[in-house]
């Protein structure tokens, strides 16, 4: 089976956040970027099914070129080989022309499963991967936790809300958005980052795949949100704080 | 035309709170665009949940109605959508972002060179000399507020928030205008094959029903560290939750799981501990009398939520707590 897995870096989670001087985004010097966490969850499926079925797991990243770190992690992770997709301006883009960057780079390579994350960190449309299928003219299936493969395609667990979840059966190849969690991810060894500097990086441009075509879609500027409430921060040491809480908990919460 | 589509979406024959909140952010714009709504059923049979909807003071309701739209597949949804916004030409369609939306609205949008602006919190009325609405949607899991517009022809897909819009009580008014639509779907055009939802495992406990819990996140960095976490709880005498992260790590079962994949609870004290607040477990929790927040992070999202806060280290403050909680009774 031959897997293409499309990853996006995306800022650390912790990272300070400050708005550039455009105010259409934030001050980048500064963060640490790292595999987007649902993506790392559709690497790890693809590398298990290539463990059980054999083939090849190819990831697919579009970007600048602080990406190509991200790529080598994938690699060392045991990913066989990866396309970059030189990019600068992806966030200028709209979700639809970033999928059509990545929809003319998978279909050179005629894949039987594009897996991805659910959502990026970052900008959370929570998109690419089924305009993906629509682009390609696949079949899809989202949030999904665990794939089988069968005779015929594929059949794979869905989660639906509130604790329900659902089996969905869909002929291969297919397009499949990876919810978090439905296996444990693995590192890195030594070995693999080693072997990860020998394999094979593929290095297209978005200008020779997708021509700029206008955004659909396009943000304006970013804000700090407004607080929905007056929180009451309780100052202090860590026993000063604990004793004003649990005065608040006593007196006003009445819990304790 | 250039009304305001908006798909409500049913589950076991019921119409979902999200969507009763779609409708009320689509007479809402259309209030200032001056706009009418249509709402829009999809199934094998819509008419009893057609006329629930009716009463809403919504202009028209159209059933779409075939038998392949019995069960959900996003195939047939999006065939079935696409037909009738081609028919309506609307300037906006409007729905609830849950997880069946999220499943085919993007590709619906896609298939007519459009982008689903997905999870907006806000709608503002469009300015004098603007094209259109602005739509607010929160970016880096809560952190910072987007504002976007769209651009060019063709209808604009929005995608709301769950508890983002305010739903309010309607006067009766004139009783709406009933209408079926029939789309063409054909069997092989459907590509996937759903089958029957199940339960993921037999749920033990009930965090609705519990009046305090104590709630973990990955703030509490390794599975070694909970106990510092279930001797707070202990001593309230509170339940034990936990974000979706710690779960996924199956540190805590997944039926401790608060959020929109897990439980939603609202009980008199929340207290979240080294949790950020992404959305996905706000909606899960934002409904609880009382919410107190332990970050270390003064910027946290869930500080926008929460009554009390304490801005520091976890691991000094929770042990802090819990001997001021045994103290305290």
């Amino acid at each position: 089976m031959k897997i293409i897995v499309a990853i996006k870096q995306v800022p650390e989670r912790d990272a300070q956040i400050r708005i550039d001087s455009s105010a259409k985004w934030i001050e980048e010097a500064d963060l640490q970027f790292s595999l987007n966490e649902s993506d790392a969850y559709a690497l790890e499926e693809a590398l298990q099914l290539k463990e059980k079925h054999e083939g090849e797991v190819v990831v697919l990243c579009a970007g600048p070129e602080r990406i190509g770190t991200t790529i080598r992690e994938a690699l060392a992770k045991g990913a066989d080989r990866a396309i970059n997709i030189a990019c600068d301006d992806l966030g200028s883009r709209d979700a639809l022309g970033v999928a059509r960057l990545l929809a003319a780079a998978i279909q050179q390579e005629s894949p039987d499963l594009v897996l991805t994350g659910l959502q990026s960190e970052d900008l959370g449309f929570g998109q690419t991967g089924v305009i993906l299928a629509e682009l390609l003219g696949l079949p899809h299936a989202t949030l999904i936790l665990h794939v089988e493969k069968t005779e015929t395609g594929l059949t794979v667990k869905r989660e639906l809300e509130e604790g329900w979840f659902q089996e969905v059966s869909l002929p291969t190849p297919a397009v499949l958005t990876i919810q978090s969690g439905g296996n444990k991810l693995r590192y890195a060894t030594l070995m693999g980052i080693k072997r990860a500097k020998l394999k094979e990086v593929r290095q297209l441009t978005a200008a020779e795949l997708a021509p700029t075509a206008e955004p659909v879609v396009v943000l304006d500027r970013v804000s700090l949100p407004q607080k929905q409430k007056s929180t009451q921060i309780l100052p202090g040491t860590p026993k000063e704080a604990a004793a004003a809480l649990v005065e608040k908990l006593k007196f006003e919460v009445r819990v304790i | 035309m250039s009304g305001i589509l908006v798909v409500i979406e049913q589950r076991e024959g019921r119409i979902s709170r999200i969507s009763w909140e779609a409708l009320a952010a689509s007479q809402r714009l259309a209030a200032q665009t001056g706009a009418t709504v249509t709402a829009v059923l999809l199934g094998a049979d819509t008419a009893a949940l057609a006329a629930e909807v009716a009463a809403q003071s919504v202009v028209n309701v159209v059933r779409v109605e075939h038998p392949l739209l019995a069960q959900y597949t996003p195939d047939g949804f999006t065939l079935a959508l696409q037909q009738l916004i081609e028919s309506e030409s609307p300037a906006q369609v409007i729905l609830p972002h849950t997880y069946q939306v999220r499943d085919y609205a993007p590709a619906l949008a896609a298939r007519l060179g459009q982008v689903l602006i997905s999870d907006v919190v806000a709608i503002s009325a469009p300015a004098e000399d603007s094209a259109g609405p602005e739509f607010t949607r929160q970016l880096l899991q809560g952190r910072l507020n987007g504002n976007y517009h769209h651009t060019g022809e063709g209808p604009c897909f929005v995608s709301v928030q769950a508890g983002a819009f305010r739903v309010e009580a309607h006067e009766p008014g004139n009783p709406a205008d009933i209408t079926v639509f029939s789309p063409t779907i054909e069997p092989a055009q459907i590509r996937t094959a759903p089958g029957a939802p199940f339960r993921g495992s037999s749920q033990t406990v009930d965090l609705s029903s519990a009046p305090l819990i104590v709630s973990v996140g990955r703030g509490i960095k390794e599975a070694e560290n909970l106990p510092i976490v279930q001797d707070l709880a202990t001593a309230l005498g509170a339940e034990l939750a936990a974000s979706r992260p710690i779960c996924d790590n199956g540190w805590l079962p997944m039926e401790r799981q608060v959020g929109s994949s897990g439980q939603t609870v609202a009980p008199k004290l929340y207290l979240a501990v080294g949790i950020s607040g992404a959305i996905q477990h706000l909606v899960g929790m934002k409904g609880s009398q009382c919410i107190v927040a332990i970050n270390k992070d003064p910027d946290a999202p869930i500080f926008e939520v929460a009554d009390y806060g304490i801005v520091g280290d976890l691991f000094e403050v929770v042990p802090a707590l819990t001997e001021a909680v045994k103290a305290a009774k």
